[in-house]
């Protein structure tokens, strides 16, 4: 985006303007939940957080796909990295997350697996290109986001007949995960701030239901101070109106209706199935497998991986954190056992897991 | 010579002589050097500062520099940092079999280059040629020693309430420069490596400022982890103004496209000064009559609010610590 531009969303007159009238349109304690993660650094980072109003309680969501993906899942990609002729590529995010017995992909590599940190699944496909006498598993892992450009790769591996590119598929969709939150009267969550690179690709509509079923408002929104501030302020107000509704204030990127192209490519690849999620359990249709016509690129049936229910590890409170009942601070591993250096939980792993940013900005 | 560096050049026999005449004299040699004993005979007062590290960048040749050069770069400012005026420098080679000639000649003149201009002398060498695939190119150690010139010297443990804290220049140019090259990434415009030895800066601040506290270059780790290593240490709280910290707009533009932060990325030729709060600009004024620290300006400052921790104020004005990074920075799923 244009530097200036950007500039005017972090202008801290404005922010503090927004902040006025945000105190003034709060009657009462409004516990909102940012759904994504890059939000949740973004509130820390730019220091937003210490300056809300103390009615205002941010609650942070289960919006980072490495923090939702599964202690099994994470056993899954350990059974297959390092075994013979395979290359496991992946984003860079996922290599500390602990599987149920604390090991994880940095574990593994320095145990001789062969593991190759990606920024994009095509370099994973040029990857496989370059060594056709291995195949290459890319982990995908991600929302619904990432899943089309993951779809796309497999159409690209396929033009171009690559067969040795496999994908080990955990892909997950955000909107049933929001009615698990709903749901859960404990965390009281008043309102959502829904991510805007989600709405990029779905448009807004999938989260009708927000309003229409459960009587709450929530906004897809930008990732700066002041769209974060606006946001705010359109959910207070709503409240304070005794209304209900879902709006778009992300419009110099998003629009409200879906892109098509991206919808179509994911559609074609991947059809919806049950997936787990870290801490919210199994979750139907909110997740990703392929279709029949893609089975030879599916690395679970190619190695025959299953993907077997674990318990957490224990002690770790990742569950209620990632449901808004308890804040990371009040878990009791936070900052002891579970730090950055030995992550319990994946929330801690994860730059924009809410574990991780508290022990990283909260000053105190 | 021939062409390519062949696992002879390590053996100690004629072909090793040949590459030591050839190459490292040519663009290293200096009377010590030249004499060709076992060790060297150094002329040096004491207290010595001493300090080593080993160079293994990647890729070996970058905007703004090459590991030969960064070799010298790195190991003199580490010494410099101790209040010290850097001399003697050793070097340590460890080529991969196959590697131009030439590759290695450029950075060996580079070194050259780097040393005379820092005004220290490479006297002890040593090249070991090892199986190709068994390092990446070419790996160098430097060590070096220097004559300290100040008592107490700057130390990490120094820093003290009041106290300000200094930066020489933008943050992240060389960490940025290096990780866009390796990724082949090209920006509009291009970011270059800001590696360079700062010892004659140094030697100005320190004989025109003798009280500072804290000397230390920010390079792996980034201006980030220096302040918490700082804050630990002296068992204080640096308090930084994110509006204050120089980043280069091209980095930051880099940055915000990676997901990486600045704050965290290596410098090399940029330094860190914590000293008497008043005391700070006489320090810049002397700092900023070097090139090399033109750019220099006040952070922040040293408190007793929250020990052995560094809290920034971001540009709204909120507060949140900045820590220290648990391994490498990783750019992120989306
Ligand atoms: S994956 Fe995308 S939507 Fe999810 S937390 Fe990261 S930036 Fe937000
Ligand atoms: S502190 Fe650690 S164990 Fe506790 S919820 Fe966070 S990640 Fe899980």
């Amino acid at each position: 985006m244009h530097q200036t531009l950007l500039r005017q969303f972090r202008d801290p007159e404005l922010c503090h303007t927004l902040l006025t009238r945000l105190r003034a349109e709060l009657d009462g304690e409004l516990r909102f939940m940012e759904v994504c993660g890059t939000h949740t650094v973004a509130i820390f980072q730019s220091g937003l957080r210490s300056l809300l109003p103390p009615q205002v309680v941010h609650l942070s969501g289960p919006g980072c796909p490495v923090c939702v993906t599964h202690e099994s899942e994470v056993n899954a990609f350990l059974d297959l990295a390092g075994r013979p002729g395979v290359i496991v590529a992946t984003f860079g995010d996922l290599m500390r997350v602990p599987g149920s017995r604390g090991r994880n992909l940095k574990s593994a590599q320095a145990e001789g697996a062969r593991v190759a940190v990606v920024y994009s699944p095509p370099d994973a496909l040029a990857l496989a290109r370059d060594n056709p006498g291995d195949t290459v598993v890319f982990l995908g892992v991600g929302f619904e986001t990432t899943a089309p450009t993951v779809a796309g790769t497999v159409l690209m591996a396929r033009e171009q007949g690559l067969s040795n590119f496999k994908v080990l598929a955990f892909h997950k969709l955000v909107p049933p995960a929001l009615e698990v939150l709903l749901s859960d009267t404990e965390a009281g969550i008043d309102a959502f701030i829904l991510p805007g690179h989600v709405s990029a690709v779905i448009g807004t509509e999938p989260y009708g239901f927000i309003a229409s079923r459960f009587g709450k408002s929530a906004t897809v929104t930008g990732f700066e101070p002041v769209d974060i501030l606006e946001s705010l302020l359109f959910l207070a107000q709503r409240r304070r109106q005794g209304r209900a509704e879902v709006k778009n204030l992300y419009r110099r990127v998003v629009s409200d209706t879906s892109n098509p192209r991206a919808l179509e490519v994911m559609n074609r690849v991947f059809r919806p199935c049950d997936a787990l999620w870290r801490g919210l359990g199994r979750i139907p249709d909110s997740g990703l497998e392929f279709t029949d016509e893609f089975e030879d690129v599916d690395a679970k049936r190619r190695y025959g991986l299953s993907i077997e229910e674990c318990p957490p590890l224990p002690g770790c409170k990742c569950g209620e954190v990632l449901r808004g009942r308890l804040r990371p601070d009040q878990c009791p591993l936070f900052k002891k056992a579970c730090t950055p250096a030995k992550p319990v939980g994946p929330c801690m792993v994860s730059t924009e897991g809410s574990c991780a940013a508290y022990y990283k900005y909260q000053v105190e | 010579m021939s062409d390519r560096i062949l696992l002879d050049c390590g053996s100690g026999g004629r072909a090793s002589h040949r590459l030591v005449a050839d190459l490292f004299l040519k663009h290293l040699g200096n009377p010590e050097l030249n004499r060709l004993n076992d060790a060297a005979c150094l002329n040096l007062k004491s207290p010595l500062a001493m300090s080593t590290d080993t160079f293994t960048v990647d890729p070996i040749f970058f905007p703004g520099g090459d590991i030969g050069s960064l070799a010298v770069h790195g190991t003199v400012n580490d010494v410099s940092m101790l209040g010290a005026i850097p001399r003697y420098l050793t070097c340590g080679f460890i080529v991969e079999e196959g590697l131009e000639t030439d590759v290695l000649a450029r950075v060996v003149a580079s070194m050259g280059t780097a040393a005379r201009e820092a005004g220290v002398l490479v006297v002890a060498g040593d090249t070991k040629v090892v199986p190709r695939g068994m390092v990446d190119k070419i790996f160098i150690n430097t060590t070096g020693v220097g004559e300290i010139f100040v008592d107490p010297t700057p130390s990490g443990d120094r820093a003290r309430p009041g106290d300000a804290i200094l930066v020489t220049g933008s943050m992240g140019d060389h960490g940025l420069a290096v990780l866009s090259t390796r990724q082949g990434l090209a920006f509009d415009t291009p970011v270059v490596s800001d590696a360079a030895s700062l010892n004659h800066a140094i030697a100005r601040l320190l004989r025109a400022v003798p009280e500072v506290h804290v000397l230390r270059d920010p390079t792996r780790g980034g201006l980030g982890t220096t302040l918490n290593e700082i804050a630990e240490s002296s068992g204080v709280c640096c308090e930084i103004v994110d509006e204050a910290i120089p980043v280069r707009p091209e980095v930051r533009d880099g940055c915000s496209f990676l997901g990486l932060d600045p704050l965290y990325l290596a410098n090399e030729g940029k330094f860190l000064c914590i000293l008497p709060g008043e005391l700070a600009d006489a320090a810049l004024d002397v700092l900023r009559g070097d090139p090399l620290c033109a750019g220099a300006v006040r952070i922040g400052t040293v408190t007793d609010a929250h020990p052995g921790k560094v809290v920034l104020t971001t540009r709204l004005g909120g507060a949140r610590l900045l820590t220290m990074l648990e391994g490498e920075q990783l750019p992120r799923i989306c």
